[in-house]
């Protein structure tokens, strides 16, 4: 490395043109090359959990990004129909030609076994359409010109207009109605964009449930954290000690196990209940359905996510000094006013969060209300897994779960606008 | 009880744990106007007593009085003391006008009145212009001045201040401790200050209670703390001082005979706080109290060995062997003519019975 005396070059009119060092290096130079391994060993010792990073979790949301957009099944599995309906003006059924089209995609798709992915993938849309195009594949071989002949006789749903819309619709590589449907819209027959009929709506309502419900959740984790963390924040170690041990506990024990409690003391014949029939506050009759419901999810949830408060809001009031108490009391406040007026706006940093922190896990949240929402108490991320399991709609599950990410960021910055992430303090 | 104190602390006790008392049997009075220093070494019980008298802490035992009104019951937001903390504890999420707008906004202050306020008591600590910045844009020495401006804005006649500069360095404190010595005179508010700084105590104070093991060892003004000390304690506590120890071999009034330990020899002292004839005793005697080759007649004089000379500019701080010490300090005055001496010489130092006082042991 470079001598460390620097010399000063100065210019014929005696201004200070350029610092160099002893070796006449220009010492910005010579500094670039004294940070640039400094830089690489950072970089070096990073770099494992910077792929990490990129492997487990950019790819990831990249990947269920694209799904919630990606629709190559059709154009894959259905490529002469997908070309010949290129030119189709969608009045009426299409003619000979696109059926010969449809028919070799079936028989080669029946052959190549891709056909299924595509009538699954129509079957989103409209129910039905892979039992129409299923059963067509099963006899493909007995597919004989004329095709059109041929096909409605297998299936006079191939002579439906609103059939080859469809496939029409759904012909490109992308498609929106993974979105459209995510937000309870859909296509109508003749291609345009239209509400869900009633019976099929269902996710705005679980979007908006579950915003009021995390919001419900983060209030009521902060009116239950904030005493707590401030007990932890001002009593003697000893036994804040003993305090923190109770708050981390839960973290401690199972998920599960926690949730499960919480059934036994609330299920109808339940400890609560027995208590409250005991205490003679109900009658026996008289039982409040406390889980299986959205009390349930509201009462289980908040007691999972409250230590997530309670963190935050404590590291910041830890370092909030007594003397600020005291000098607002010296100047003339009531302790309430005291309390109010300066301990409770330093505490906003953690207040934040803590709130952010709890809002942004319970709209995600999944298993607890699985276990104890019962019908009324499932939440969005209920769905997204119901269609990762069970009906194996990726793609929907894939534009819910991107919607919610996309609102988590629009939180995040809205928070950053009014609040300021640096003004945050996680621990 | 007279009405020209504003506080009295009588027969005050006061232990945190049960076991030891911090303050012990604590008599005090701040009279009106009075700029009152609480001197003492670390743990002394300084913050303990400021923070009674605050009401942040209740005395064990004892009765302190306000204006003549006892207060051991009356809460802290009802005493009316202005406070200045050592951290300053200026409100971070406030801008420097809200934090002075603060103690007259609890107190029902109209708008009007209190801007001018804020800004007649900014202008006295010379941030007029900072009324908008937060106490984190501060230099630490404009945030004290704020913490002094909050705690005179709702003209308390009484502040408190614990230690207030301890965090700015040498330079600043300096000329804060000016700055608040003028304030005071302006405003003729009592203070009490805690310190455990000596030269800020004797700066600014009308008086000063040294406090050590929780009991004052000395109230009185600074030059008579200086120079009248009651104990070794204040002696040794307050400015610099040569310490010799012996036993007092006879007392006739005004004067004494103290005969030193390690042969030292015999010095004569003004007994100001010895147990009798016989008893130990300390004597201190300050370094520019003693002079080298002095004149005849004078009530001590001894042979002493130069050890070690250190060039001060305005004086030779002297170290030397005489009386069987060899810590023996004298101040040479820079001036003209003054004894050129060197190190290894011998020469007669001597100093006069007044200026050696023999305290308790
Ligand atoms: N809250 C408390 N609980 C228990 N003991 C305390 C408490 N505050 C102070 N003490 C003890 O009381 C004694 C006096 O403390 P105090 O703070 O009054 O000293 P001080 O003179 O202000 O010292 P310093 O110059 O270091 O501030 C110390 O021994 C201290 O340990
Ligand atoms: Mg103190």
């Amino acid at each position: 490395m470079a001598q460390a005396d620097i010399t000063q070059d100065t210019g014929a009119d005696g201004r200070l043109d350029k610092l160099t060092t002893a070796d006449g290096t220009p010492l910005k130079v010579s500094i670039r090359r004294a940070m640039r391994r400094n830089k690489l060993i950072a970089f070096g010792l990073t770099a494992p959990l910077l792929f990490f990073i990129v492997f487990s979790f950019l790819m990831p949301i990249f990947d269920m990004a694209s799904r919630s957009v990606e629709n190559h099944q059709i154009p894959e599995a259905m490529p002469r129909t997908v070309a010949v309906l290129e030119g189709w003006n969608g009045q009426e059924v299409p003619g000979e030609a696109a059926f010969e089209a449809l028919a070799l995609d079936i028989q080669e798709g029946q052959r190549t076994r891709t056909i299924g992915r595509a009538a699954t993938r129509l079957n989103y849309q409209e129910a039905g359409m892979r039992s129409l195009i299923m059963g067509s594949a099963r006899r493909a071989d007995q597919l004989e010109p004329p095709y059109k002949q041929a096909l409605l006789e297998v299936d006079d749903d191939w002579g439906d207009l609103d059939v080859w819309r469809l496939i029409k619709r759904e012909s490109g590589y992308y498609t929106a109605s993974y979105y459209l449907n995510a937000i309870d819209l859909t296509y109508s027959d003749t291609g345009e964009i239209v509400a869900q009929p009633e019976y099929r709506q269902i996710y705005v309502m679980l979007f908006v449930r579950t915003l009021w419900m995390s919001a419900l959740i983060t209030g009521l984790a902060l009116l239950l954290g904030f005493p707590v963390a401030h007990l932890l924040a001002t009593l003697p170690a000893r036994h804040a000690n003993l305090l923190m041990i109770l708050v981390l506990l839960p973290f401690w024990t199972s998920l599960l196990v926690r949730t499960t409690t919480w059934i036994v003391v609330l299920q109808t014949e339940g400890v609560l209940n027995d208590m409250m029939v005991w205490l003679g506050v109900i009658s026996d009759d008289g039982r409040l359905q406390m889980i299986y419901n959205q009390i349930g999810t509201i009462v289980a949830m908040t007691q999972i996510l409250l230590p997530f408060m309670i963190l935050p809001l404590y590291s910041v009031m830890k370092g909030i000094s007594p003397s600020y108490m005291r000098a607002a009391k010296s100047l003339g406040a009531r302790p309430p006013v005291a309390f109010w007026r300066v301990y409770v706006p330093q505490t906003i940093p953690g207040m934040g969060a803590g709130g952010i922190l709890v809002f942004i896990l319970a709209i995600g949240y999944y298993i607890t209300p699985a276990l104890v929402g019962g019908q009324s108490g499932q939440l969005i991320s209920n769905y997204i897994a119901y269609h990762m399991q069970q009906s194996l709609n990726w793609g929907l599950a894939a534009a819910i779960g991107t919607i919610l990410l996309a609102g988590v960021l629009l939180l995040y910055a809205t928070y950053n606008r009014i609040v300021g992430i640096d003004n945050m303090k996680l621990g | 009880m007279s009405q020209d104190n504003i506080v009295e602390f009588n027969h005050v006790q006061k232990s945190y744990d049960g076991e030891t008392l911090v303050v012990k049997d604590l008599n005090l009075h701040v009279a009106r106007g009075e700029f009152l220093t609480l001197l003492g070494p670390s743990g002394s019980g300084k913050t303990t007593v400021l923070m009674m008298l605050a009401g942040f802490e209740v005395p064990t035992h004892g009765e302190i009085l306000l204006n003549g009104t006892p207060i051991n019951a009356v809460p802290p937001h009802k005493r009316g003391i202005g406070m200045v903390f050592q951290n300053y504890a200026l409100f971070p999420h406030m801008t420097v006008a809200e934090n002075l707008r603060f103690p007259l906004d609890v107190r029902k202050i109209s708008r009007a009145d209190a801007e001018k306020k804020v800004q007649r008591a900014l202008d006295m600590v010379r941030l007029g212009q900072f009324g908008n910045r937060r106490p984190g844009q501060l230099s630490g020495g404009q945030q004290q001045r704020v913490a002094v401006a909050r705690a005179l804005v709702f003209d308390p006649d009484l502040v408190l201040m614990d230690e207030p500069l301890g965090a700015l360095d040498k330079n600043l404190r300096e000329e804060m401790q000016l700055e608040i010595k003028h304030i005071h005179e302006q405003l003729g508010v009592s203070v009490v200050y805690v310190t455990h700084d000596q030269s800020e105590a004797l700066t600014m104070s009308n008086r000063i209670a040294v406090f050590d093991d929780g009991v004052i060892q000395q109230l009185a003004a600074p030059d008579m703390l200086y120079e009248e000390p009651d104990n070794a304690f204040v002696a040794y506590f307050i400015g610099e001082n040569n310490r010799l120890h012996g036993i007092v071999k006879q007392v006739n009034g005004k004067s004494c005979e103290v005969e030193l330990e390690n042969n030292g020899g015999t010095v004569k002292a003004l007994p100001v706080n010895v147990a009798g004839e016989g008893q130990r005793t300390t004597l201190s005697l300050r370094p520019e109290r003693v002079e080298v080759n002095p004149t005849n007649g004078i009530d001590n004089s001894f042979d002493a060995r130069v050890e070690e000379l250190i060039y001060l500019g305005d004086h030779i701080r002297t170290r030397v062997r005489v009386c069987g010490n060899d810590e023996f300090v004298i101040k040479i005055p820079n001036a003209h003519g003054h004894a050129r001496i060197n190190r290894g010489d011998t020469v007669k130092v001597g100093w006069a019975l007044q200026d050696c006082r023999a305290l308790d042991a």
